[in-house]
Formats: structure tokens, sequence, C-alpha cells
């Protein structure tokens, strides 16, 4: 409990965000610190807030200075993190379909070898995960999700690919991911989902909220094509399962 | 309907506005303008909200047309040859194109991106309240890319308001204030000093998701690689090689270098705005005095209207004529009868 109880690093990020610092290193009670401490801020609507994005370890607060200065809402959030971190009542939990292996998980079989196992095993330890939003970041909708099987961490590749497939599932270092979008990477490919975390002119347009959870289902590769266009028409195809 | 045509345009030109904040923790970048103060006065001469869409348009030359209509436009930022059908045209001013007529604009000069502002605006579908465009997000109206040769902008017709001028405080080659952190402890006091005290370039591998600098390289005390966390527009970030990045308005949300120093609000425009190869450097002041400046920096655009001034009554005088930063190889800056008879005529639609 006193680990989970030391106040937060607040780091000036410039002269209109501050970053609030809870551990430097990914770390589950800290990233649920900042989770809390950005439930609290949308709660208590403070003056001069524009927006709050919360990451593994820090909340990065974004406000303007001609409504609340520095030394006045350090104050405010040194408070605010001190207040014990709340249980979580209503977490939703989604389920996302993912097709493994083949063309949509093409470092699928080299992460078996490397792990010294079989890419269905690779896949079983995948699915019995039970992730957590962390953070999404870098380009809209990539989901960092923190809960991956110990044995799955390993190393980013040594040289980052320059185009990933949109609705690439994957897995670097430490960390298990959802990216939206087509871009680059250094994670190691396991699959490809339909889901969509961003969709422009979908309601909502943003799926994934930091602090769901989330659980992997496979389908297999026809599955995955029909979702896909059913996606593309604007089906959500992640299912909820609490909420 | 009246539009506006892009004849010829270089890369790194793009419809622009305010920007999109909000949706940061979605991964979604707020884009935007990268000199908000030069933007506010391009859409200030034409009687538009300061923050509303205008075209900023990168270093190299372009050229528009004007079609089913007259259009008013105003143009500010970096300095360039400029004329409208042969008529030369002064930098922080309005003109109109009659139907038909085109603007020129060379390479930029002493700067790096101009912008473009349309009496009225620009004509498109908001998203998430912006037309700016992010190409990696499929965001931007009327196009979610740069802007290419043959695009149409959709604009209101020209209201043969008179054209104005605005007086913008010089820019000069002050240091470029930063605010140390949040990161400054990844970082021994020497590699602080050594960040602060060398003369630095903007390399011209450049965008507007990052300018990166040229210099001596920084040294971390712990490695490079941190747990990713969040960035703000000016966030000053050091990767393994040493050579900073000053993260602009397309960064990422988050990133995984240590942060330096994040550069002051204020000064971020005049930051991009120096060319390649420029020399410049950093100075680092307290919070205090970067939110004096901040608010002073509000202030500023916010009195803009204040600094507008007819064309027909500019007083001529050498100092006057040195500020509004003659544009125009026909023009002499010291000749005030080539302004007069060329830089000051100004035509109206029919």
């Amino acid at each position: 409990m006193a680990a989970s109880t030391i106040p937060p690093c607040l780091l000036p990020s410039g002269d209109s965000a501050i970053t609030v610092e809870f551990s430097r290193d990914i770390d589950d009670a800290a990233n649920q610190r900042v989770l809390a401490l950005d439930r609290t801020v949308a709660r208590e609507a403070i003056d001069g807030i524009t927006e709050t994005v919360p990451t593994y370890r820090s909340l990065l607060v974004h406000y303007d200075p001609l409504q609340v200065g520095f030394d006045a809402l350090s104050e405010k959030l040194i408070a605010l993190a001190e207040q014990p971190v709340p249980s979580v009542t209503n977490t939703r939990r989604w389920r996302i379909p993912v097709a493994y292996g083949g063309e949509h998980g093409i470092d699928l079989e080299d992460v078996a070898k490397t792990l010294n196992t079989t890419p269905d095993d690779i896949v079983a330890r995948h699915v019995a995960g039970d992730y957590r939003v962390a953070m999404i970041g870098f380009t809209p909708g990539w989901s960092y999700l923190s809960g991956l099987d110990k044995f799955l961490h390993m190393p980013r590749r040594q040289n980052p690919r320059l185009l990933t497939p949109a609705g690439t599932v994957s897995v670097g270092g430490v960390q298990a991911g959802v990216q939206c979008l087509a871009g680059p990477s250094g994670w190691h490919l396991l699959g490809r989902t339909a889901v969509r975390t961003y969709q422009l002119h979908r309601d909502p347009t943003f799926l994934l909220e930091p602090g769901d959870r989330v659980t992997f289902a496979q389908v297999d590769d026809k599955t995955f094509a029909e979702q896909d266009r059913a996606a593309e028409a604007g089906e959500i195809i992640a299912e909820l399962i609490t909420s | 309907m009246t539009a506006l045509v892009v004849s010829s345009i270089g890369p790194a030109s793009s419809v622009q506005d305010g920007g999109r904040p909000g949706s940061q923790r979605y991964g979604l970048v707020p884009s935007g303008a990268i000199d908000r103060l030069a933007l506010a006065a391009a859409n200030t001469l034409v009687g538009n909200a300061p923050f509303a869409a205008a075209v900023e348009i990168g270093p190299f030359g372009a050229t528009f047309t004007a079609r089913g209509g007259a259009v008013r436009v105003a143009l500010t930022g970096a300095s360039r040859n400029a004329d409208v059908a042969k008529r030369p045209i002064i930098s922080d001013s309005s003109m109109t194109l009659a139907d038909g007529e085109t603007l020129t604009l060379g390479f930029a000069r002493g700067g790096a991106f101009s912008y473009l502002a349309i009496e009225g605006g620009i004509q498109g579908e908001p998203m998430f309240g912006s037309l700016s465009v992010n190409a990696r997000a499929g965001l931007g109206s009327p196009y979610p890319r740069p802007l290419q040769a043959g695009d149409e902008l959709q604009v209101a017709a020209s209201s043969a308001a008179t054209e104005r001028r605005i007086e913008l405080p010089a820019i000069g080659d002050a240091p470029i204030r930063v605010v140390l952190g949040p990161q400054d402890d990844e970082f021994s006091d020497d590699n602080k000093k050594l960040f602060l005290d060398s003369e630095w370039k903007i390399s011209a591998t450049s965008d507007r998701m990052g300018y990166r600098l040229e210099g001596p390289a920084i040294k971390h005390l712990h490695g490079h690689n941190i747990v990713s966390d969040g960035t703000v527009n000016g966030s000053i970030q050091v990767p393994g090689n040493g050579a900073p990045i000053v993260l602009m308005p397309d960064r990422g949300t988050s990133g995984g270098y240590p942060k330096i120093a994040t550069v002051i609000s204020a000064d971020l425009g005049r930051f991009a705005q120096i060319p390649a190869g420029r020399g410049f450097r950093f100075k680092a002041i307290g919070m205090a005095e970067a939110q004096k400046e901040l608010r002073n920096f509000v202030q500023l655009i916010d009195a803009l209207p204040d600094r507008l001034r007819d064309i027909e009554h500019f007083d001529l005088n050498l100092e006057a004529l040195q500020d509004a930063n003659v544009a125009g190889s026909a023009v002499s800056a010291i000749d005030t009868h080539t302004w007069e008879t060329k830089a000051w005529h100004v035509t109206t639609p029919d």
C-alpha cells in the first residue's frame, strides 16, 4: 500500500502541460494510478484543464495557463493524486477476434522458434491473456495492452518494419498491441483483427478507452475476411462482454 | 461556384487551421498550422476568425488561379517573390485575384512556411472540428492529404473590401526560448550546458512531425530508451544518436525518447520559420516567464485587427518599408516611386 501512495513527480512539459509521473518503468500499479487520476480529473472538471493523455506511467495534463498557473495546478494535481485509488466498478471488457499466423501474422512461426515452442502454443498463450488498455498513442487507435504472458516477452525487432498492415495484433517487449492504421512497427506480428479501434464516421469513432479490458478470440481466415467487410461498412465487430 | 485552383504547388503544403485538440488520449494528434501567428495574421487581413483554415505553403513555389469569380486572399509568413498577373505584391497584405488571374509565389526566403488565407475561409467538412490535414489519420478537408496541382478550394465570392496590410512585430533572431524538462534529469549538467550553449541548425529532412537538429551529440545519462509518455508541440526529444528532434504539430502523441526541454508556445512559430542551415541558439527560461510570454502572444493575436492598415495610407518611411518585407524583384525597398506605381496598385473586382 505504501508504494502506491508515493506522491507522483510533477514535470513541466512546456508552458501548457504538466506530466504527472508515477513511475519510470512499465508498472501495473503505476498505470492503475494514472488511470485513476485521469478519471478523477475528468470528474472534478478543473478549470483550465483542456485534455489529459494517460500513458503507462504518467498522465499528461494539457492546460490553459491563462486560466490556471503551473503552481496552482500542480498543487491541485498532487492533492488529487493522493486520494486512494478507487476500485473500478464499471470496467468494459471487449473480445477481439484475431486471425493468427500465415499472411496475417507473418512473425508467428519465428516467434515460436525463438521461444522453442509451437505456433499453436503461442496463439493459445496470447488468447488466454487478460489484458488492459494501458494507453492509446503514437497513431490514432494504437492500443498498448498490459497483461502479456511473461513467456511471450521478447525484445522488439532489430529492424523495425516501415509498413505493417492495419489491424495488426502484435507483441513487443512486455507489451501486446492492437494497431488500427497501417504504419511502421518494430513489434512481432502475430495476427490481424478486423476490428477498427478508430473509424471516422462511426459511432463511437474510438472504440477502446484507456482502462478497458481486452481478451482475444481466434478466428479463421474466412471469418476474418467476412468481418473485415462488415467492419469496413461500420460494424464494430468487437464483442462487448461486460459493461 | 467560385474556386481557387491550385495550379502548381510543392511538397509540404496543406490546408491547416487551429487544429483539433481533444483526442490525444486516443492517439490523434491535433495537427494545425505550424506558425499560428502567421495563420492568424493572414486570416485577420481578410476578416476571418484568426484560426480559420488557410493554405500552409512549404518552402517551394506555388501558383493559385481564381476561377468563377474574384477571390480575395492574404499572404503572410516566409518572404517570397510574389505577384498577381505580374503586379508585384508585398508580404503581410491582402490582394484580390480577378477571375482567371494567377497568384505566383516564389521560393521562401528567410522562412519556411507561408499562409494564404482566403476571404470567407475554405469550404470543407470539419473532422473533429477542424479542416487540418493529418494524412496518416486520413483526416483533412477538402483533401485528406497535402495539396497537389489541380486541387480546387471552394471559396466565398470576394467582398470587394479595401485591401489591407498588417504590421507585425519584427521577428529578429533572438534565441529560441525553452523550459527545461520533462526529462532533463536524464542528461548530465555538462550535456544540458552543451545543449543550451551550442549553435544549432535545422536539418533539411525536417517535416511537420519533427524538426531534426544538427549540432553536437547530446549524451544521455541512462540510455535513450524510456517508457513512452505523452508529447506536446515543441517537445525536444533526444534519440540514441544524440541529435535532438523538436516535435511539431503532426508529432506522435507519445514518444519513447527522453525530452530535455520544450520550446515555449510563443516561440514555436518563430522556431518553425528558421530556414534549414541557418544557425540559432536555445535559451532556458523559467515557467513564470514562459507563461507571461504566452499571455503576451495571445494578446498579440487578439489585437491583430488593431494592426491592420489601409495600403493607400501607408506611411512611406524607410523603417516601415523594411518592416513590410518587400516582395517582388521589380520593386526597390528604398525607391518609393516603384512602390507607388507598382506595389501599391491594387485591383478590385468588377
